[in-house]
């Protein structure tokens, strides 16, 4: 055990590394800098003087060393759009917001689409059924920023019940909640569905109703354990996604999260803002998934380390 | 007599069975493909949306009342009425025209994405297939690489470097649209060369050139085309997307996404910028995924559930 985190936490490092490079490497290959004349009037002393102070009138390689040497000692640097903040503060104020927005999304999304799953799967080519495979659908294939406009044409526009955009309050979660949830939540549905679908057919569970065993004993004992593992292998991948924040939900509602910043570090070229974005995206998707491997092995014993 | 048994005929001469019966058809593969395909009627359903969305792409000019890039200053910001059917934008551009042109950007965005993705994908999956060995786990690697990034961030960071417009939102797409073409080609590639029909090909002297485009390419195109009709709408949500932030094709050619990302700031007042292109962009993706698993269980029967 010991031995297999040690070997996937490396794989861990060793995959933040190369990212790093691609992310640095292309970040500079776009053209124009933080200060150039159109984003911000200055004169040459001034400009050669902030160069200076954040080391951008140094050749790449040393600027790189330099990131990643502060970087380890988590000192990411100043943020260049908004200044007299550090990286980390900067991340630090806006990602509890899209970890707020995540968290509540996944709140929403997993037990309503297990609940819509297990239903679905009992009542197997019910109209019940049916219904909730369309709406799972629906749910999957709409893009969620086209969901956001609807939600806002209808309870805004229309019925003026809820607020248009914003982050204060529950009256603002509920919509951008919503919009962000259904698809997750529909991809949750169909794979609870079929997996479980899969499970009411095996052998082992007719012999647990032959040997007398209750329902309830054997949909937690048998039916649960066995399908959460196909379900797990969907779920682990959308909590990444859900928790580094959308930037097309929290454009379209207001939301000051971090998915905003993507773009806008992109626009305003920096650097640090960037590659530290690059960096914590694909650390909480590699945390993730070592986490999904490893509950894979709490729940199915027949899964082996490798 | 109403209905022949085949117990009833089994007994009888071939030749007077078919003088009974003229218009007996064939169960041909590609029928029998229509008779899976049609059976679902969301397929149907799917099929229709897709060809009406061609439709307004092709004829755009013929359907469009209007010019889209021409501005009515004395009639901006309508609402839907019986001169301009989803009212005008900001500077009286007929809304209805721009939508229907609308429908030209995503298709040429989707399809022509897809295409260049398609002639990648099956090439290099073809050529990691068959040769294996060194090549294989390069292209393997590479495949590797550019999945292991998110795409939105790729695809942005990309076309911040390349700059927006038609083109370059074509080649970002492409340059990552056909990386799952490529792993499923080289899986079907894998478990179809050992095929007694490949070996005896082989075994007769016919070049690999041959074997991959003549044997296998025809046997692999079931999978291949359920890839391009899920390929597709990811293109098209894709360049929704970047057009939505900006950065995806340059106005004045109008892009639903453009239009969605442009209406954001209005849409307290004018719900008809809003509604419009982000109903199409969801109908779109519709269309395309009904179609899709339409022709799954049509082309791919393996993988019905």
């Amino acid at each position: 055990m010991g031995r297999y985190l040690i070997i996937r936490l490396g794989g861990l490092a060793m995959m933040l590394f190369i990212v790093s490079v691609i992310v640095f490497v292309l970040m500079h290959l776009i053209p124009g800098g933080p200060y150039d004349e159109s984003k911000m009037p200055l004169s040459e002393a001034a400009k050669a003087n902030i160069m200076r102070s954040y080391g951008l009138d140094k050749p790449l390689w040393e600027q790189y060393l330099r990131y990643v040497g502060n970087a380890l000692r988590f000192d990411f640097g100043y943020s260049y759009q908004s200044p007299g903040e550090t990286v980390d503060q900067l991340i630090g104020r806006v990602w509890l917001v899209s970890l707020q927005l995540g968290a509540m999304t996944l709140a929403v999304a997993i037990p309503l689409g297990l609940l819509l799953g297990i239903i679905s799967a009992r009542h197997q080519n019910s109209w019940i059924d049916n219904l909730v495979t369309f709406l799972a659908t629906l749910g999957i294939v709409l893009p969620h920023f086209v969901l956001g406009i609807l939600l806002i044409l209808v309870f805004s526009n229309l019925l003026h019940l809820l607020p248009t955009g914003g982050w204060d309050g529950p009256k603002t979660w509920i919509m951008p909640v919503i919009a962000y949830a259904v698809g997750p939540m529909g991809i949750i549905a169909r794979y609870t569905r079929v997996s479980l679908i899969d499970v009411f057919g095996a052998d082992y569970l007719r012999t647990a109703r032959a040997k007398g065993l209750t329902e309830q004993i054997i949909l937690r004992r048998h039916v649960l354990r066995n399908a959460s593992v196909p379900i797990l292998t969907v779920v682990g991948p959308l909590v990444p996604d859900l928790l580094t924040g959308s930037i097309f939900i929290e454009s379209i509602f207001r939301i000051p999260g971090l998915g905003g910043y993507f773009v806008s570090s992109i626009f305003a070229r920096d650097y640090p803002m960037i590659m530290t974005l690059a960096l914590l995206s694909a650390c909480v998707v590699g945390v993730a998934y070592l986490l999904t491997d490893l509950i894979y092995l709490v729940i199915d014993p027949r899964i082996r380390l490798q | 007599m109403m209905q022949r048994s085949p117990a009833m005929t089994a007994g009888l001469d071939a030749e007077p069975l078919a003088a009974l019966n003229p218009v007996r058809k064939e169960r041909t593969p590609r029928r029998q493909a229509w008779q899976r395909f049609s059976a679902n009627r969301m397929s149907l359903v799917g099929l229709a949306i897709v060809a009406l969305l061609l439709f307004l792409a092709i004829f755009a000019p013929l359907v469009a009342p209007f010019d889209y890039d021409e501005p009515d200053f004395t009639a901006a910001w309508l609402f839907p009425s019986r001169e301009h059917l989803m009212g005008t934008d900001g500077i009286g551009r007929d809304f209805f025209s721009r939508i229907v042109y609308g429908a030209r950007t995503s298709m040429a965005i989707g399809l022509s994405a897809q295409a260049i993705a398609l002639v990648i994908g099956l090439t290099l999956g073809l050529i990691a297939g068959l040769r294996g060995g060194r090549v294989d786990f390069l292209i393997m690697r590479l495949v590797d690489a550019i999945w292991a990034f998110p795409r939105m961030l790729f695809a942005i960071t990309l076309l911040t470097v390349l700059g927006s417009g038609f083109g370059n939102v074509l080649i970002v797409l492409a340059a990552t649209g056909w990386i799952p073409i490529c792993r499923l080609t080289r899986a079907q590639v894998l478990s179809q060369r050992e095929r007694d029909y490949v070996i005896a090909a082989r075994a007769i002297g016919v070049s690999e050139r041959r074997i991959a485009f003549a044997h296998l390419l025809p046997n692999i195109m079931g999978p291949v085309i359920v890839a391009i009709t899920i390929g597709v709408p990811e293109a098209i949500f894709a360049e929704a997307g970047l057009s939505f932030l900006g950065i995806g094709i340059n106005p004045p050619v109008p892009s639903w996404g453009q239009m969605v990302g442009e209406s954001m700031n209005y849409i307290r007042y004018y719900w008809h910028l809003a509604l419009f292109p982000a109903v199409m962009i969801g109908l779109t993706m519709l269309g395309f995924v009904l179609l899709g698993d339409g022709l799954r269980d049509a082309l791919d029967p393996r993988s019905r559930s």
